[in-house]
């Protein structure tokens, strides 16, 4: 059995150590707002926080995840109300929707190491998060509203 | 009396040219100044192998002139825009172990692992991409610009498990154009012959 946390509760799973994160998140846990893209760490579809980190779930072994905090979509905010998550929401990002959860967290993790991320901050994070709809000068947008969102909420907390 | 003159003179030759071979070459600081047996032709001809690996995709991929690193056998620029950032880590989501395991992914265009995968830092870049073989030799023996490695800690640098990386390459990558032991030999032959670069 591994030993999973995943957004802040721990799983004891049944798997091979070699087994992709992303199935057992998917197949195992049930959470299945990470999607499959291309398998190979290639699109960014997969993406999760592991200790924080924007890791690709496809190619990471489940053993490599074991005793890490791993947080997926569903754990990014208590309330759907993550910066990026409202500022997504705001101007209507998605068009599929499919490639999203990968981008909100690769989003989620420039607005904490870069919270006034510029245009080149943004292609230099998110462009390995591939979108075939081509939202992309959507998702710089939101990127940049959820900084002002970001700094606001902040503001508050203070 | 006319002989120790010119026997004089010899010597004071001889011992210039030793001074100035050694400003060319400095010993690396730290470096024990033990009794090596300097030879600038065998250390110059190791350094010819050693340089052709250098200059193979597996090392100079992640040594790129730019901050972008590369990709390939034709050491394209990667893709996804991932960038070096100020420890060679990569930036913000797009740093290197995100994709890089501690270990190869099985299958074609998948990424190579290593648990150190990174580049040189920004403040250290140790570019390899266009240096002659004259200007990374002396680079690499350069303390300021080599990451303040002295000599042991050369030696030391391509027993590293990221350097050996390059000769597990993963699949479909052509792997360096001698194996891992004929580099290392070569190397430690360069370096403990004098670290000479060659013309």
């Amino acid at each position: 059995m591994i030993s999973l946390n995943v957004n802040q509760k721990v799983y004891q799973v049944d798997a091979d150590p070699n087994m992709p994160l992303l199935w057992v998140i998917r197949d195992i846990i049930g959470l299945t707002g990470t999607k499959y893209g291309c398998g190979v760490a290639q699109c960014g579809a997969c993406v999760v926080h592991m200790n924080g980190e924007a890791v690709r779930s496809c190619i990471t072994k489940v053993s490599r995840a074991e005793g890490q905090k791993i947080i997926t979509i569903e754990g990014l905010s208590a309330n759907n109300d993550h910066p990026a998550q409202l500022a997504w929401q705001q101007i209507d990002v998605p068009q599929c929707g499919y490639c999203h959860s990968g981008q909100l967290m690769s989003a989620a993790v420039l607005l904490r190491e870069n919270p006034n991320p510029t245009d080149q901050d943004i292609d230099e994070a998110m462009s390995g998060n591939i979108c075939r709809c081509g939202t992309y000068l959507r998702i710089r947008k939101a990127i940049h509203i959820a900084a002002e969102i970001q700094k606001t909420k902040t503001k508050t907390a203070i | 009396m006319k002989k120790i003159s010119v026997m004089a003179v010899v010597i004071l030759v001889i011992w210039m040219a030793s001074a100035f071979r050694d400003r060319n070459n400095p010993l690396l600081p730290g470096t024990k100044n033990e009794k090596i047996a300097k030879d600038s032709i065998e250390s110059v001809k190791a350094f010819m192998k050693v340089y052709k690996v250098l200059m193979s995709p597996r090392c100079m991929n992640c040594h790129p002139s730019g901050d972008a690193p590369l990709q390939g056998d034709d050491n394209h620029i990667h893709t996804m825009n991932v960038v070096r950032g100020p420890d060679g880590a990569g930036l913000y989501a797009a740093k290197c172990s995100n994709c890089h395991q501690p270990a190869n992914v099985p299958g074609v265009h998948t990424p190579p692992g290593n648990p150190k995968w990174q580049l040189p830092p920004a403040n250290m870049k140790m570019v390899f991409q266009g240096k002659t073989a004259h200007q990374l030799a002396l680079q690499i023996m350069n303390y300021n610009l080599n990451g303040h490695k002295n000599k042991e800690q050369l030696i030391e640098h391509v027993r590293d498990t990221l350097v050996k990386a390059g000769w597990t390459m993963g699949e479909a990558r052509v792997p360096p154009p001698m194996t891992y032991t004929a580099f290392v030999a070569a190397w430690d032959n360069w370096v403990n012959k004098g670290g000479y670069a060659p013309k």
